[in-house]
């Protein structure tokens, strides 16, 4: 169950999916900001979005799942 | 009557307007507009702007020596040398070096942007300035400001306003100055390195690098104390995690009683008779040449370090040796993204970036202790 987890530390600025979304490898998912700059994050798999762990404004660290896709 | 009306206007400041007060006055509405619609640094940029516009209304004698309101702010604060430090000490309460504690070699690309400053040094001299205030002017080079205000303070007072200006404009220029060098100093294969996660680092590391740090700087460049000392303080009352009151209050409350102090201060040296001259316009165009210059020399040592690395470093994070935080960090993230968009360059250049703020005041210590 590939889970998608932050590159960086940051807070989820922006979900750009939902449960049950397909989406494609190298799709832009979420966007974090990190020192008050928007970092895109971008899907590791192609696949179905099945849970989404952080919700927006949640601070997260590097490491943290942020999405799994099946 | 005739003669109050009389005595009104001859001891009125608009009598005694100069050409060189009106230019200075547009110069002054310039960096407001700047400030305020462009929002280009506004924090310093607008009390700086300020201060020039009311240092040249005549006869307010607001920079009269022992006298004027601003000249005791600029005296206690700039000159006495008490403003600069502290802001360090806030800007210690607000970096994080774990990056550069995870990665040491990124010491050595804090310390090879600095050879831009050098560089620079040189080419003042050959623009006809004195060493004192080469020094003064190679120091815009390391893109940091309280640095560049307490070393010109000290060996160039009469080039203070033109070197602070020219700082703080380049660093908010970064991300339109460092991507084209970074282009043509790097490949694309270059760009596209990806580098591993960096390890963790513990708290026990986190506040002993301090502590260490500052020892180990105050004993090999003395004068590097007073930035050096509060920086440090500044960094352990962060992470020591025991002393959030103080750590807060440098970070917040503090930085912005001195910023106010210090923009003020430093327009207010920027009288038409410093500011119009024409050496001014050498400045303007040497700080520009000194930050091309020190990303450059950032880059090349990240390549040079490369040839001797198995894990290969990105290059890009040498630019962020400059030590514009984080402007640089972010600048370096965007163009390795644009390469590759699963670089996540941001924190690994924030490793340089810090390494950059210790690299610039060791290097204005070196130039006080060799030209002060």
């Amino acid at each position: 169950m590939p889970e998608l987890t932050a590159p960086i530390a940051g807070n989820v600025w922006k979900i750009l999916i939902a449960v049950g979304d397909k989406v494609e490898l190298d799709d832009e998912v979420i966007i974090l900001e990190a020192l008050k700059m928007e970092t895109p994050i971008y899907s590791d798999d192609s696949g179905t979005v099945t849970a989404i762990k952080v919700k927006e404004g949640d601070a997260v660290n590097d490491g943290d799942v942020l999405v799994v896709i099946d | 009557m005739i003669d109050i009306i009389k005595d009104l206007i001859f001891t009125s400041g608009l009598m005694n307007l100069t050409g060189g007060n009106l230019v200075m006055w547009l110069v002054a509405f310039v960096l407001l507009y700047l400030a305020i619609k462009k929002q280009y640094e506004p924090l310093l940029l607008l009390p700086i702007a300020f201060g020039i516009l009311v240092v040249n209304l005549p006869l307010t004698f607001l920079m009269e020596p022992e006298h004027g309101l601003i000249w005791f702010f600029y005296k206690y604060g700039i000159d006495l040398d008490i403003i600069p430090p502290l802001i360090f000490l806030g800007l210690g309460a607000m970096i994080d070096f774990g990056p550069l504690i995870a990665n040491p070699k990124t010491l050595l690309l804090g310390a090879g942007a600095q050879v831009g400053l050098y560089v620079t040094f040189f080419a003042a001299i050959l623009f006809g300035f004195d060493l004192k205030e080469a020094g003064a002017i190679a120091i815009i080079g390391g893109a940091d400001g309280p640095t560049t205000i307490y070393l010109g303070s000290k060996l160039a007072p009469h080039l203070l306003g033109a070197t602070a200006v020219s700082a703080y404009a380049y660093m908010a220029l970064v991300p339109i100055i460092q991507p084209p060098m970074m282009k043509l100093l790097t490949s694309d294969h270059e760009r596209k390195i990806v580098m591993p996660k960096l390890r963790p680092i513990s708290r026990l590391q986190k506040i002993c690098f301090p502590i260490i740090t500052a020892m180990i700087i105050m004993l090999v460049v003395p004068p590097a104390a007073p930035l050096i000392s509060m920086l440090m303080l500044g960094n352990l009352f962060k992470e020591s995690g025991v002393v959030e009151r103080l750590s807060k209050t440098a970070s917040n409350e503090l930085m912005n009683i001195v910023t106010i102090f210090l923009g003020l201060s430093v327009g207010a040296t920027m009288t038409a008779a410093v500011f119009l001259n024409p050496r001014v316009l050498f400045i303007f165009f040497l700080g520009l040449f000194a930050f091309v210059i020190s990303t450059a020399s950032g880059l090349l040592m990240a390549k040079f370090m490369n040839l001797f690395l198995k894990d290969k470093i990105n290059p890009l994070i040498g630019a962020a040796g400059v030590s514009a935080v984080p402007m640089a960090a972010r600048c370096v993230h965007k163009v390795g993204s644009e390469a590759n968009r699963r670089n996540y360059l941001l924190m690994h250049a924030m490793g340089p970036n810090v390494a950059g703020v210790i690299g610039t005041v060791v290097a204005a210590a070196i130039l006080l202790k060799n030209l002060g």
